[in-house]
């Protein structure tokens, strides 16, 4: 049997959009091996995530106890391994967010699987599946073959668009047997980012700032709430801790893809380039005229952030 | 309570170095690259030797790889660490064939935490450390930070960002997460990766690059860890990432406008 399991993510009873990416990606699996795909959600009180997903024309297992509430690999891991069987899978997915990242390769150990990470498309012909997936941040492609029964890989969600909403779907609960007693990791606290902007992940437009903002994001937040953006930031600055670390943009950061991407004061280096170049349109405002940021902008501008931001500013309000 | 650590230090090419595929796919082109220690290993060499300094103990450093690897090893022991493993391989790994090596490593070394990067930057995996916890049956904490910047008064006292209870037995470590920063409380053993904004690695002072010379490296044959060797994540060609051609430079903000309204319509 070559079925796939979906491992979704879901945070107080809401699905993590980047499932659904993980679904198509699932699907993409399934549709060349011929296997059914399935979903499991983990959680406590998560309901309403899997039926959400279920509404995606998917047959759901829902995994809901106490011991599962926080997102811990080592609670959550056995339970996608007992799924994964149940399942008949010989590919489990999941989407590279920092959930999938850290549960999806302890959960392959449990089911001898080989794993891929950041998977951004499925090649290969026939029975042959090959994942394509960055290497050297980006700076090259490597086409990977998974050599174990069970195979295992996350993807980046850009890369795959949403699943649609379709029929079909079910929800069916699974016996949760971790003892909470024999669990190592204890969650602590969570101290979320609240912003009232869309997340940079999922935001139509991006306005990012490095270290041409010298620590002032003032402008760049004012013309992201024009916009209705979500605002990013270079490593350079978040090192720097102007900005909260969730803010950053690149290879190590979050990797986004918006229809507008507005690079101010960023130089361009390849670690940021590698999280944002999969925009539709990039606009680089830069003092220096050599930054390589203006290799791969659409539009350039040679201009101080903190004269062209509010300018631009001025110019959208006039229409 | 003395700490025992045991952290990875991966030889992987210099990230400033330029990186491409060669035109046959068969790898990289390595002329005129440059190689040096995994910068995310870096941070997590730079961690245990604040947790040594703090609760005294041992920080043994790990390699995987060839002769060559031997540079790195050195590195990390003029930064301090106290001495190094090599384990020698010359083929090719994976995340399942380090996670078992490192799984022998640890029944010998006995370490209270095994540091590793989140990931390296060449094969960019983010594997090693989860699979390794996951063979151990020890919690994992991935993706480790701190709450306070690299520009804060605890970042200049070097203070460790892993918080070792002093009876040795648990750790709080700061992770960041989507949406925000978790803590999350292990017992020890366990496993630890590094994410960058953990710490400022030092620089290895001259001093310590010549005490480095006289540590202990010991060479330990792959073949005798009785792992199997045989990759199952295997890399059949290389290609190079769709290009992003440069467009055009504007004149001013109302140009700019213009274009993202009535060319790109974005706005």
């Amino acid at each position: 049997m070559s079925n796939v399991l979906v491992i979704a993510e879901q945070s107080r009873g809401t699905l993590r959009k980047a499932t659904l990416s993980a679904l198509t990606a699932a699907r993409e699996v399934a549709r060349r091996t011929g296997g059914g795909v399935s979903a499991l959600v983990l959680g406590s009180g998560a309901g309403a995530a899997a039926e959400e997903l279920a509404a995606h024309g998917v047959p759901v297992r829902l995994a809901d106890a106490p011991v599962l509430a926080h997102p811990l690999a080592e609670a959550h891991a056995p339970v996608v391994a007992e799924a994964a069987r149940a399942a008949g899978a010989s590919w489990v997915v999941t989407a590279a967010t920092s959930y999938g990242k850290d549960l999806l390769p302890r959960a392959a150990v449990a089911l001898g699987a080989a794993v891929a990470t950041e998977v951004l498309a499925i090649a290969g012909d026939g029975g042959e599946i090959l994942l394509r997936r960055p290497m050297w941040a980006g700076n090259v492609i490597a086409e990977v073959e998974l050599r174990t029964a069970v195979k295992a890989f996350s993807v980046r969600p850009t890369e795959f668009a949403p699943a649609a909403r379709a029929p079909g779907g079910s929800v069916t609960p699974m016996a949760v047997a971790v003892d909470a007693a024999s669990l190592g990791t204890r969650f602590v606290e969570l101290q979320e980012v609240k912003s009232e902007r869309p997340e940079l992940t999922d935001a139509r437009v991006v306005v990012a700032g490095g270290r041409g903002t010298k620590g002032d994001f003032g402008p760049l937040s004012a013309l992201a709430d024009d916009l209705g953006a979500a605002v990013g930031a270079s490593r350079a600055a978040v090192d720097a801790g102007w900005v909260p670390n969730d803010w950053q943009v690149g290879q190590t950061g979050k990797v986004v893809a918006p229809d507008l991407y507005v690079a101010a004061g960023i130089s361009g280096a390849i670690q940021h380039v590698a999280g944002m170049k999969g925009a539709k349109v990039i606009v680089a405002i830069n003092k220096d005229a050599d930054a390589p940021i203006f290799q791969i902008a659409d539009y350039g501008l040679v201009a101080d952030l903190f004269q062209a931001v509010p300018a631009l500013r001025e110019r959208l309000k006039a229409g | 309570m003395p700490l025992k650590l045991l952290v990875t230090v991966k030889r992987v090419e210099d990230p400033e170095s330029r990186i491409k595929a060669k035109p046959d796919g068969s790898g990289i082109v390595t002329d005129g690259v440059n190689y040096k220690m995994n910068p995310f290993d870096e941070i997590a060499v730079e961690e245990a030797l604040r947790l040594k300094e703090k609760h005294g103990g041992e920080v043994v450093v790990a390699s995987l790889g060839g002769a060559a690897a031997m540079t790195e090893l050195r590195a990390a022991l003029a930064m301090g660490a106290d001495r190094g493993l090599l384990v020698r391989h010359d083929g090719a790994l994976d995340p399942g064939i380090v996670s078992a090596l490192l799984q022998a490593l640890v029944a010998a070394e006995r370490p209270d935490l095994v540091m590793l990067g989140k990931q390296a930057i060449d094969d960019d995996q983010n594997q090693a450390g989860q699979m390794l916890a996951a063979r151990l049956g020890w919690p994992q904490a991935t993706f480790a930070s701190k709450k306070e910047s690299l520009e804060s008064e605890a970042e200049q006292k070097k203070q460790p960002g892993v918080a070792v209870a002093a009876d040795g037995k648990r750790a709080l470590v700061v992770r960041e997460v989507d949406g925000g920063v978790e803590t999350l409380e292990v017992a020890l053993p366990a496993v630890v990766t590094v994410d960058l904004r953990l710490n400022k690695p030092r620089f290895a002072s001259l001093p310590g690059i010549m005490k480095a010379k006289k540590k202990e490296v010991r060479e330990i044959p792959a073949a005798s860890l009785g792992v199997e060797l045989a990759p199952s994540v295997v890399v059949r060609r290389l290609l190079d990432p769709p290009r992003r051609q440069a467009g055009v430079k504007v004149a001013d903000v109302a140009e700019l406008w213009t274009r993202l309204h009535a060319e790109a319509k974005v706005l």
